[in-house]
């Protein structure tokens, strides 16, 4: 039993908005906070069996051998009211790069269940919309990790993109996003309630390192990946997108063997085991 | 609707602005010197066209085909259309590996490159189109680095572009209009004289101004 798990049973879906004299029992934690968290104890072993991964990207092309099947592929749409639309998708991954993403997390977490929400490709015009349905979805879903290897620079998404956020954080979602490497502003990945990840240059795929210098959190294997792409190839491929599944694997990695993490707990285990902090640790 | 004075005002702003041919200019420019920096076979602009919501193959540099000029695509195809709606730069490399994505590419770009670097054209918010630059004889891999030094320059050229882009919007814009077209050739034909030329037609202008005033 490690220190987090004793909430899956104690923990009311019920927010606690305030605690009342008398009521300890409800904030008690039953584990004190283990003499050390490493890598051993996060993800030592780990699969990412029993996880949900959700791939937000242009579908992934379930064939790929690299992808080895998803358990489910929808694409989004958004109804007139604005309302996300999931329907099955049997279209696959016309661009390549959500079956990029999936072969990464594929890769790192082999039994973690990939899900596939497709919200690129249907052209750029409602692309912003269908990216905000698409997380919608994603939250009200309940997946445990959201990768999100891509971002919206209107603004006029940026503060409900910042209440999916919020509320995916505190629904035990954790989002993970591509930060962006040019002087623009875009969404989400800014955000404090998600994970942002760039890239560094090292080959490792469990090799991360926590940035102390934000907004940018984390930098994950990114540069010359060789990844899964269109018709059951492969390409080298560079970019913050394809270290965005890397952490999202890890998450993945370490949510399967402490079930019931919230995003602040899991971000706090990233830390700790970062190979920039870590590593005198495990030394 | 805006009043006649401010048509007229439009109409002057208009007529010094650049035309349809030095933004012609200021993309080959771009990615001339995109493909310059960087050493590359070649260098190619697509823009969004939000009307038909398709990006437009508008400018290239080196040995793809100037023939593609003008062609259309929807805006979600290829990699231009991924890097455009996810917002964000890609490097891929070993392109001829896989010949589905070596047709795709070469139906964008005019031949089939082993590697290329795709970066969106931003203007704060607002997504302009793509910029990308296609192999170099050299070193046939792009790092990290150049991504980053592309992401400046095309942030950059996406400023340039969005002036000289809403400069000719107004300048189409009067030119429906018809009537106000004349003060718009009057204050381009002014701010292309110089000398004795130019302090002689602001005298006359200033004449013209008190006989109408």
């Amino acid at each position: 039993m490690d220190m987090w798990s004793h909430q899956a049973d104690e923990i009311d879906e019920l927010p606690a908005w305030s605690m009342a004299a008398g009521a300890e029992s409800l904030i008690e934690i039953e584990n004190p906070l283990p003499q050390r968290i490493d890598r051993e104890w996060a993800f030592g072993g780990a699969t990412g069996e029993g996880v949900k991964v959700c791939i937000l990207d242009s579908g992934v092309d379930a064939e790929h051998p690299l992808v080895n099947g998803v358990t489910r592929a929808l694409t989004i749409a958004v109804d007139e009211r604005g309302a996300p639309v999931a329907e099955e998708d049997s279209a696959g991954d016309a661009c390549g790069h959500g079956t990029a993403c999936a072969g990464i997390v594929r890769a790192i977490a082999p039994d973690a269940e990939i899900h596939s929400a497709r919200v690129l490709g249907a052209g750029f015009s409602g692309s912003g919309r269908v990216l905000l349905a698409g997380l919608r979805w994603a939250v009200a879903e309940g997946f445990d990790v959201i990768n999100m290897s891509l971002s919206t620079t209107k603004r006029e998404f940026a503060e409900s993109l910042r209440e999916l956020a919020d509320s995916a954080y505190f629904k035990r979602t954790v989002l993970v996003a591509s930060a962006h490497n040019m002087p623009v502003e875009s969404f989400p990945w800014r955000f404090a309630s998600v994970i942002s990840v760039a890239s560094h240059e090292e080959k490792d795929p469990l090799c991360f390192y926590v940035n102390p210098r934000p907004p940018v959190e984390f930098f994950a294997r990114g540069v010359d990946v060789e990844v899964a792409w269109t018709a059951g190839g492969t390409i080298r491929a560079t970019g913050n997108s394809f270290a965005t599944p890397c952490i999202s694997a890890i998450a993945a990695l370490i949510l399967s063997k402490h079930r019931r993490l919230t995003p602040f707990q899991l971000k706090t285990v990233l830390y700790l085991t970062a190979t920039n902090v870590a590593a005198g640790v495990d030394a | 609707m805006p009043d006649g004075t401010d048509r007229l005002h439009a109409a002057v702003g208009a007529g010094i602005l650049p035309s349809d041919e030095e933004y012609g200019r200021l993309l080959r420019s771009i990615v001339e010197v995109a493909r310059a920096i960087f050493g590359a076979k070649a260098s190619s602009v697509f823009l969004y066209e939000q009307e038909t919501d398709e990006l437009v193959f508008a400018a290239v540099a080196g040995d793809a085909e100037q023939h593609l000029l003008g062609r259309r695509m929807p805006s979600s195809a290829g990699i231009a259309g991924w890097v455009l709606a996810a917002g964000t730069p890609l490097i891929l490399d070993d392109v001829a590996s896989d010949p589905r994505f070596a047709r795709d590419v070469a139906e964008e770009t005019g031949y089939v490159p082993k590697g290329l670097m795709a970066v969106p054209l931003l203007d704060e918010e607002h997504a302009l189109g793509v910029l990308q630059v296609l192999d170099r004889p050299e070193r046939s891999r792009f790092s990290m680095q150049e991504m980053d030094l592309l992401s400046l320059f095309a942030n950059q050229a996406a400023i340039a572009l969005r002036l000289l882009g809403s400069a000719r919007r107004a300048r189409a814009a009067l030119a429906a209009t018809g009537d106000v077209l004349a003060v718009a050739e009057l204050a381009a034909a002014f701010e292309r004289l110089h000398g004795d030329r130019r302090d002689a037609a602001h005298r006359l202008l200033n004449d013209l101004t008190r006989i109408f005033a």
